[in-house]
């Protein structure tokens, strides 16, 4: 019983160490966990607090993990993700930088001490600010709505994946990002440190907006097919195999010249040996680590996470496969409490996602 | 042996109530060891019947050699909304501390090990279609099941 609530704190998050002055003290060790800018915020309003890839962070506050979720889905939802910390790149090489980390323009950032100092070694003229602010994701079918009072921009001209410094609900200087981590409309905002808990509470005065913690986030970027770093995907798998080849930027396909490009390339010509699938199962819910047979009982691969899904009252996961199984509609066992259950390959988001694009 | 247990058993029920309001300290009575009248300690179903806990958070009350588990207040909540019930078959055998079970939330699983030896004679089948019952009322309708005990002296190791 004792492994409840420390179960999401196994879910990695890899942060590298961070080696710029953040303003609030900076500690490596183990038992101190650092603290967004909302940390009396969150106890204020009954957080239950966990530890979370090093630092303090709610998982669900009074309402049940499952309204929570549900609640995300129907209304809004509002998440601290301060932990993703913000990192300014500066220096005319900032982008060579970039893309000597990355396969396409997805921003999808990791500080890199050692490739800066490389470059700058080099003679590159490159560095990096990690910005004191902190992110609040604001997520759910009426987040926009709930945004919009509080912005003077039209928010119907910021389409999904893109971006708009702006002020909001008085505070100047916010970046509001069009993205998210659920499958639904809504936003990231970055907003200066000292002002984090002015915006949520103002976000939350709105009957709409409830916040959640990291319990709800799982649960929902599950649902939405959304990889988990350290789970799903890591320093071991390809984009070819997460079935995430949409991320390689085709200028870069065609240049070859991104990490790991002699064996992507060869991926996406060739065929793939595995593949991230999504299944699906009734009775005992799939968790990280199941073993995925055949029909005949062989193993054939595991599975990266798992959870009963709020909304369709079934079983979700996501695992790898050899590509001749990839196919949705294959029939697969999961070995789940020592028995095999019957599951299904299943395409990926398993509950519709509601972004909010122009076409 | 017997009176060193029950001192153990209300400390352990003290201790989980501590949880609610801070307790005054309450020393251990001395068993035995008091001048004056002698206490008599009862056994009749009255005693039998007092819910005792485990320190794995399942509970049994027992009576007339049936006993009756679920999980704790203090599980259910650290759990969150139960999904998922596995219980055993009628008729399964178990030993004390046997893991007989599971329960399963969205962000967690747990086992369930059995406090006492005995045979499953009747699980709780509301829990298949509602295992929900298990968080709204985990002391009576979110039971898990009911097992006769085979073996009377496994049930005064841990009562008595």
């Amino acid at each position: 019983m004792q492994r409840a609530v420390n179960m999401v704190a196994q879910l990695g998050l890899r942060l590298q160490a961070l080696p710029l002055a953040l303003g609030r003290p900076l500690s490596c060790a183990q038992d101190v966990l650092r603290r967004t800018p909302l940390y009396d915020f969150h106890l204020a309003h009954g957080g239950k607090m966990v530890a979370f890839a090093g630092w303090s962070l709610p998982v669900q506050y009074r309402d049940s993990h499952v309204d929570s979720h549900l609640h995300t889905r129907r209304h809004c939802s509002l998440f601290d993700v301060s932990h993703m910390l913000q990192t300014k790149i500066l220096g005319c090489d900032r982008v060579k930088l970039m893309e000597s980390l990355v396969v396409g323009d997805i921003a999808e950032l990791r500080p890199n001490q050692d490739k800066v100092r490389e470059l700058q070694n080099e003679g590159s003229d490159v560095s990096l600010e990690v910005v004191d602010n902190a992110l609040l994701a604001l997520q759910g079918p009426t987040a926009a709505q709930v945004l919009q009072a509080g912005v003077a921009d039209d928010l119907r001209k910021l389409p999904f994946m893109t971006s708009a410094v702006m002020e909001v609900f008085g505070v100047s200087g916010c970046r509001v990002t069009r993205c998210g981590y659920t499958g639904e409309d809504g936003v990231e905002i970055s907003v200066p440190a000292a002002a984090a808990v002015h915006l949520a509470t103002a976000l939350l005065e709105n009957p709409e907006v409830k916040l959640a913690g990291l319990a709800a986030r799982d649960s929902l970027r599950l649902e939405a097919g959304l990889c988990l770093y350290g789970s799903d995907i890591d320093e071991h798998t390809t984009p070819v195999e997460g079935s995430l080849s949409w991320t390689l930027g085709k200028r870069r396909r065609a240049a070859v010249d991104f990490p790991g490009a002699s064996v992507i390339v060869a991926q996406l010509k060739g065929k793939v040996q595995r593949r991230r699938v999504g299944l699906m199962c009734e009775g005992a819910p799939m968790r990280a680590h199941s073993p995925i047979l055949n029909t005949e009982g062989t193993v054939i691969g595991t599975v990266t996470s798992g959870c009963p899904s709020p909304c369709l009252k079934k079983n979700v996961a996501m695992g790898y496969v050899p590509y001749e199984y990839s196919r949705p509609g294959t029939p697969l066992l999961v070995e789940v409490r020592r028995k095999q259950q019957m599951a299904v390959v299943s395409k990926m988001p398993f509950v519709t996602t509601n972004y909010y694009t122009l076409k | 042996m017997a009176l060193r247990a029950v001192r153990s058993v209300r400390a352990a029920v003290r201790s989980l109530r501590v949880a609610a309001a801070p307790a005054a300290t309450c020393l251990p009575r001395p068993w035995g060891l008091r001048a004056g009248p002698v206490r008599t300690l009862r056994t009749g179903s009255a005693l039998l019947s007092v819910r005792k806990f485990t320190d794995k958070h399942e509970w049994i009350t027992t009576e007339n050699g049936i006993g009756t588990v679920g999980i704790s207040n203090f599980a259910q909540e650290a759990l969150g909304d139960v999904v998922y019930c596995s219980l055993p078959e009628v008729g399964t055998k178990l030993n004390k501390q046997d893991e007989f079970g599971a329960l399963e939330s969205v962000k967690a699983a747990s086992e369930l090990y059995a406090p006492l030896s005995g045979e499953v004679t009747e699980i709780n089948e509301a829990l298949a279609e509602n295992p929900g019952l298990v968080n709204k009322s985990c002391y009576e309708d979110g039971k898990l099941l009911l097992e006769i005990f085979q073996r009377i002296t496994a049930a005064v190791n841990i009562r008595v």
